[in-house]
């Protein structure tokens, strides 16, 4: 109770604390407009609304759903997309990994609760300390975001059909822009994966005109040879 | 397009539906090494790398003009300067958006 009393009050563990739900409310509200490119984007290049509306909802991860849209309006084959988008997708295995702990006992808590993890979801809860105040951030971060990562992609895809030209409108432009935005968080702090990175991209450019449609993103996995693993104990500079 | 389209969400939902379940049904049995960890998400970033850059540069096996990589060019600047992403995307596409109006392919 101590411990309790020096905080000048009460906090229980399964009440989110104010400062969580503001935080959680701006990564909702980041991640909405998100969605909003996607659906506009998605619709915009020539997909049905239902496409990416269906596919937030069964696939929920956004990174991999940029990417799969991308080489479909491109024009490549559906494996080629669900190979790239899964790739990206493995990160979520080492997270669920992460939290198994936090999504609870219940066979049904715990089915619903997988589809949930995402890089945010599991940020938030293992950044508290106590196992219910994990849980609680857990479901609070993963219901807000789905809800609104959902509601965003349709609105977005609404708002896309009702776009003419979208040439015109320079959107085919937001797209690459968009992973630019996701992706350089890592690029800016590790020189490692930079420059694995570069050289991807320089065997994708060249795979380009020589194979179809999503077989040079997947060839780029190449560059990776140029990646060494951060030794411990090396500063990660 | 549209067999397509339904294969490739079926199997990308399916696949990273499994994924997600790893830990759930593995709990407490493996422990994924650091070094595969960090693999994985090198991986990622060049996978995305590269989709932005092809995405940026070609169409369809030939080059995509100037336009669309100027777009690209302004919302990368924009994101590396940490600017919000509804600027960024409407920077990218307004940058094409223009050029194409002033008659740049």
């Amino acid at each position: 109770m101590r411990s309790l009393l020096r905080t000048g009050r009460v906090r229980r563990p399964d009440v989110p604390d104010p400062e969580l739900l503001r935080d959680i409310a701006l990564v909702c509200a980041a991640g909405g407009v998100v969605g909003l490119s996607f659906g506009a984007i998605s619709v915009a290049g020539g997909l049905p609304v239902w496409v990416p509306v269906v596919m937030s909802v069964v696939v929920y991860a956004g990174a991999a759903q940029f990417s799969a849209v991308g080489i479909l309006l491109a024009g490549g084959g559906p494996f080629a997309a669900a190979a790239t988008g899964l790739l990206l997708n493995t990160r979520n295995a080492a997270f669920s990994l992460a939290v198994a702990d936090v999504l609870g006992r219940g066979r049904l808590t715990r089915l619903v609760g997988a589809h949930l993890v995402t890089d945010e979801t599991a940020a938030f809860a293992l950044a508290q300390r106590d196992p219910v105040r994990r849980r609680v951030a857990f479901w609070v971060s993963g219901i807000g975001l789905f809800t609104t990562w959902n509601v965003c992609v349709l609105a977005g895809a609404l708002a896309g059909s009702a776009l003419g030209d979208t040439a015109a409108y320079g959107l085919d432009a937001a797209f690459p822009a968009v992973l630019a935005a996701l992706v350089l968080p890592a690029l800016r702090e590790r020189p490692p994966v930079r420059r694995a990175a570069l050289l991807g991209a320089v065997v994708a450019l060249a795979a380009t005109p020589l194979t179809p449609t999503g077989v040079p993103v997947l060839l780029a996995l190449a560059g990776l040879l140029a990646w060494r693993p951060s030794t411990r104990g090396r500063a990660a500079a | 397009m549209t067999g397509g389209v339904v294969v490739a969400t079926l199997v990308l939902a399916v696949g990273t539906y499994a994924l997600r379940l790893t830990g759930p049904l593995l709990h407490g049995r493996i422990e994924v090494p650091a070094r595969v960890r960090d693999l994985l998400a090198a991986a990622a970033v060049v996978l995305l790398v590269a989709l932005l850059t092809t995405g940026a540069l070609t169409e369809s096996g030939g080059t995509a003009g100037w336009a669309r990589p100027a777009g690209v060019l302004v919302g990368g600047v924009l994101a590396w300067r940490r600017a919000p992403f509804a600027v960024v995307v409407l920077g990218a596409a307004a940058t094409a958006g223009v050029l194409r109006a002033m008659g740049v392919p």
